[in-house]
C-alpha cells in the first residue's frame, strides 16, 4: 500500500491533478454552464430565444456598439499616449526608468473602484461634471500602464546594434523610429492593445461612477441581467462578449504569442 | 609610419576617449589608405572596437580629430558618414527578410526599385546568397548571416567597409573560408577594409597592414611580416605568434648576451651594455642531440605533438625556459644541443628599466606617489615638499592575493614570461602601471595588492 502511494506520488504527470480539477471546477464547467444557458429558454429546452432578443432589442445591440466604441477610442488615446511614454522611458538610464516604471504601476496597488471612487471626488471638488468626458478619463487612467508596460519592455530590449546598425544604413534619427523601431516593438503593441481593449469592453464600475449611471457599457447590461435573475439571457450576452474578445485575440495571434515571450505585463 | 594623407581615406588625429574617469583610447594617430585592407589588433578591452566606433560615429568624439574621404567627420552623424559596418552579432532586421535587409540602405536612398533589386541581387550573388532573398533572417546560419550582413554594408558601395570581429561567431573552418572570402572581396571591390580582431592569425592572413593596440595605445604599424619579425616591443612580440622573451644586454654591436651565454646577432644602434628584451620565435632555435655544435645545451621537459611540428619546452642547464618548434621530437629527460642563429635573434629596446613616478616628500618618513604615502628611508634626506622621481626596481615590488593587504590595489594587466621569471604589469584603480619581475604565476585581471619596502623606494631630484 505504501509502495503505490509512493509510486503515484513519483509519477511527474500526476503533479498535474490539482491544477487540471481546479481548472475544471471553475473555468470549463463555467464556460460550459455560461453556453448551455445562453442556448436554453427559462424553461430549459433548446433555443435560440435570447440570441433573437439580442438582436432585436435595438437597447442592448446599442449598447453593444457603443461599448466597442468606446473601448476603441480608449485603447487608441492609451496607445497615442503610451507609446511616446514607454519611449522615452526606454531611452532613459536603467535606473531613473526602473522608477518611472513603479510610479506607473503604483496607482495600481489601490483597488481600482477605490481609485474610481476618489476620480469621482476629485472631479467633484474640481466641479467638472460627470459624463462621457470623465468616463474616458476614467478609462485610460485606469488603463494606461496596461499599455505602457509591455511596449516599454519591447523597446528596452531592442538589440541596441539593430538602431545603430540603420543609422550605419543611412537612416536618420526619423527613419531610424520608422523602419526599425516602431516595427521591431508591434509585438509590445499588440499586447498592449489586447490588454487594454479586453478589460475595457467588459468593464462595469467605471461607466456606472464616473457617469453617475447615465451611460450604460454592455457590461453594465450583463451585469444588470444577471443581477435581475435573467440568467438565460445575460448568459448569451457573456457569449457575444466572449466572442468579440476571442476575435481581438486572434487578430493578435501572431503578435500576442510573441507578446506572451516577451512582453506582457504578467 | 603614417602613409601621405592625400592617398589616404581615414585619418585619425590625436584622437583621445575615455569612459568616465578610465581612458580607453590615449592620443591615437592612424591613416587607412584608399582600397587598403587595414586591421586593427589587440587583446579585448584594448580599445579597437572604441577605435571603430568612433570612427562609423556611434560614439561621439571628444578629443581628437577623425576625416573621412578628405573632409572632416569628426561631429558628423554616423548616417552621414560614407562607411557601413559589418557588426560582430550581424544586427540583421528580424523584421525584414533577407532581400530587405539587404535593400534597407538603397531604399532609404529612394533609388527606383529596379536598381535596387538590380543591385542587391548582385551582391547577393557576389557573397554566393542567390536564391535566399526570400528567406527569414533567422532561418538562416551563423556564417549565411554574416554573408547577409556583409551583402547589407556593401551594396551601399562605401568608401570604407568597418568589420567588427566579424568572424568571431563562427566555428574554426567556417571562419578560415570566410576569411578567404572576405579577402578576395576586398579585391574585387577595391575599397578601403579596415578590420577588427582580437586574432592575431586573422589579422596576418587578412591584411595587408596591421595596427597592434594595447592598453589604449598603438603599440605598432606595419604590414604582416614587419610586424611578425620586428616586433616593436615585448608586448607586439608576445602578442603576435608564439615567442621567446629574455631578459639581455647588448655588449656591443652585432653582440648580446642572454640566459647566461653569448650570442652574436644582427642588430646595433644600442649602447654599451644596454638591457634590452630578446625575441627568440620558437621555429627559429635548433634543436639536436648534444654536440660541439651547440651554442647552449638543455634538457627537455614536454613534448607535444601539434599537428605538423613538436612543441618542446628545454630547460637549459643555466635555468632558463625555451620553447623550441621542430619536425623532430625529442624525448622528455634528454639531454639536447641548442643554435640560434644571428639573425633570428631580435634585440629590442626596454620601455622601461625601472618604475618611475612624480613624487613628493611629504614627511621625515613618506613620500607620496599614486596617491598613497609610502614609507621610505630615503625621504629623511628631502626637504618636506620636493618634488622629485621615485623609482622602484621590477623585482622589488610585492603582490598579493588579497588586495586589502596591499598599499594600492590594481588589476593585472599583462603578464609576460621572461623564460625564468614574470614580468607582470598592474593597473591600478587611479590608471597607473606598475612593472614587477615575479615567480609566482598570476593571471589576466587578477585584483592583486601592491606593496613595496621602504628601503626599496629610492628618490632622485628631478
Amino acid at each position: 500500500m505504501h509502495r503505490k502511494i509512493r509510486s503515484f506520488a513519483g509519477r511527474r504527470r500526476n503533479w498535474t491533478i490539482p491544477y487540471v480539477l481546479f481548472l475544471a471546477f471553475f473555468v470549463i464547467v463555467p464556460l460550459a454552464l455560461i453556453v448551455v444557458f445562453a442556448f436554453s429558454n427559462n424553461e430549459g429546452a433548446f433555443s435560440f430565444t435570447n440570441f433573437r432578443k439580442f438582436w432585436m432589442q435595438p437597447e442592448a445591440m446599442n449598447t453593444f456598439i457603443y461599448s466597442v466604441g468606446v473601448a476603441l477610442v480608449t485603447t487608441f488615446i492609451c496607445l497615442i499616449l503610451g507609446y511616446p511614454a514607454a519611449y522615452l522611458m526606454s531611452k532613459m538610464e536603467p535606473k531613473r526608468a526602473k522608477l518611472m516604471v513603479i510610479l506607473f504601476i503604483l496607482p495600481m496597488w489601490v483597488n481600482f473602484l477605490i481609485r474610481t471612487l476618489a476620480t469621482v471626488a476629485l472631479f467633484d471638488f474640481l466641479k467638472i461634471p460627470l459624463g462621457e468626458g470623465a468616463l474616458y478619463f476614467g478609462m485610460v487612467y485606469n488603463f494606461l500602464p496596461f499599455m505602457i508596460y509591455p511596449i516599454y519592455n519591447i523597446l528596452q530590449k531592442t538589440d541596441k546594434n539593430l538602431i545603430e546598425a540603420a543609422q550605419d544604413l543611412g537612416a536618420n534619427p526619423r527613419q531610424v523610429f520608422l523602419n526599425t523601431v516602431l516595427p521591431l516593438s508591434t509585438p509590445g503593441i499588440s499586447s498592449g492593445i489586447l490588454m487594454v481593449f479586453m478589460p475595457v469592453i467588459s468593464t462595469f464600475a467605471i461607466a456606472e461612477l464616473l457617469t453617475i449611471n447615465n451611460i450604460k457599457l454592455f457590461g453594465t447590461t450583463l451585469q444588470e441581467n444577471i443581477y435581475n435573475g435573467m440568467w438565460n439571457y445575460g448568459a448569451a450576452l457573456s457569449l457575444v462578449m466572449l466572442l468579440l474578445i476571442s476575435i481581438t485575440s486572434l487578430l493578435n495571434s501572431d503578435g500576442s504569442t510573441k507578446a506572451a515571450e516577451e512582453g506582457n505585463l504578467i | 609610419m603614417q602613409q601621405k594623407t592625400d592617398t589616404s581615406i581615414i585619418t585619425v588625429e590625436n584622437v583621445s576617449h575615455a569612459f568616465g574617469n578610465k581612458t580607453v583610447l590615449d592620443d591615437i594617430n592612424l591613416s587607412i589608405g584608399k582600397g587598403e585592407f587595414v586591421t586593427i589588433l589587440g587583446p579585448s578591452g584594448c580599445g579597437k572596437t572604441t577605435l571603430m566606433r568612433l570612427i562609423a560615429g556611434f560614439l561621439k568624439l571628444s578629443e581628437g580629430k577623425i576625416s573621412i574621404a578628405g573632409s572632416d567627420m569628426s561631429q558628423t552623424p554616423p548616417h552621414l558618414r560614407p562607411v557601413n559596418t559589418v557588426f560582430q552579432k550581424y544586427a540583421l532586421f528580424p523584421h525584414l527578410n533577407v532581400y530587405n535587409n539587404i535593400a534597407f540602405g538603397l531604399n532609404l536612398k529612394n533609388l527606383p526599385s529596379d536598381e535596387i533589386k538590380k543591385r542587391v541581387m548582385q551582391v547577393l550573388k557576389m557573397v554566393s546568397m542567390t536564391d535566399y532573398e526570400e528567406r527569414d533572417v533567422d532561418s538562416l546560419s551563423g556564417g549565411q548571416q554574416q554573408r547577409v550582413a556583409i551583402a547589407r554594408a556593401i551594396v551601399n558601395e562605401p568608401e570604407v567597409l568597418l568589420l567588427d570581429e566579424p568572424l568571431a561567431a563562427l566555428d574554426l573552418k567556417m571562419r578560415k573560408d570566410m576569411q578567404m572570402e572576405i579577402k578576395a572581396m576586398h579585391k574585387k571591390l577595391g575599397i578601403s577594409f579596415l578590420y577588427v580582431t582580437h586574432d592575431q592569425e586573422e589579422a596576418l592572413t587578412l591584411s595587408d597592414r596591421i595596427v597592434v593596440m594595447s592598453e589604449g595605445k598603438i603599440q605598432q604599424i606595419g604590414t604582416p611580416t614587419e610586424i611578425y619579425n620586428e616586433p616593436a616591443n615585448s608586448f607586439v612580440a608576445d602578442f603576435i605568434g608564439e615567442s621567446n622573451i629574455l631578459n639581455g644586454s647588448m655588449l656591443k654591436d652585432e653582440l648580446v648576451e642572454f640566459a647566461g651565454h653569448t650570442f652574436e646577432c644582427v642588430d646595433k644602434g644600442f649602447e654599451p651594455n644596454e638591457a634590452v628584451d630578446v625575441v627568440l620565435r620558437p621555429e627559429d632555435i635548433y634543436i639536436f642531440e648534444k654536440t660541439d655544435a651547440a651554442q647552449f645545451c638543455g634538457k627537455v621537459t614536454s613534448c607535444i605533438f601539434k599537428g605538423v611540428h613538436y612543441e618542446m619546452m628545454v630547460t637549459t642547464t643555466e635555468g632558463f625556459e625555451f620553447m623550441i618548434q621542430d619536425y623532430n621530437s625529442f624525448a622528455v629527460g634528454k639531454t639536447v644541443g641548442m643554435l640560434i642563429k644571428p639573425a633570428d635573434i631580435h634585440a629590442i629596446r626596454k620601455e622601461q628599466l625601472l618604475n618611475s613616478f612624480e613624487a613628493r616628500v611629504v614627511d621625515k618618513l613618506h613620500v607620496r606617489f599614486c596617491g598613497h604615502s609610502f614609507k621610505c628611508n630615503d625621504a629623511s634626506k628631502f626637504e618636506h615638499g620636493t618634488k622629485l622621481n621615485a623609482t622602484i626596481e621590477f623585482d622589488k615590488i610585492t603582490l598579493d592575493d588579497n588586495e586589502e593587504n596591499g598599499m594600492l590595489r590594481g588589476v593585472v594587466s599583462f603578464i609576460l614570461y621572461k623564460g625564468n621569471h614574470y614580468h607582470v604589469t598592474v593597473r591600478t584603480e587611479k590608471g597607473e602601471y606598475f612593472y614587477i619581475d615575479t615567480n609566482d604565476i598570476w593571471d589576466y585581471g587578477d585584483r592583486v595588492g601592491v606593496s613595496i619596502a621602504p628601503e626599496s623606494i629610492s628618490l632622485q631630484n628631478i
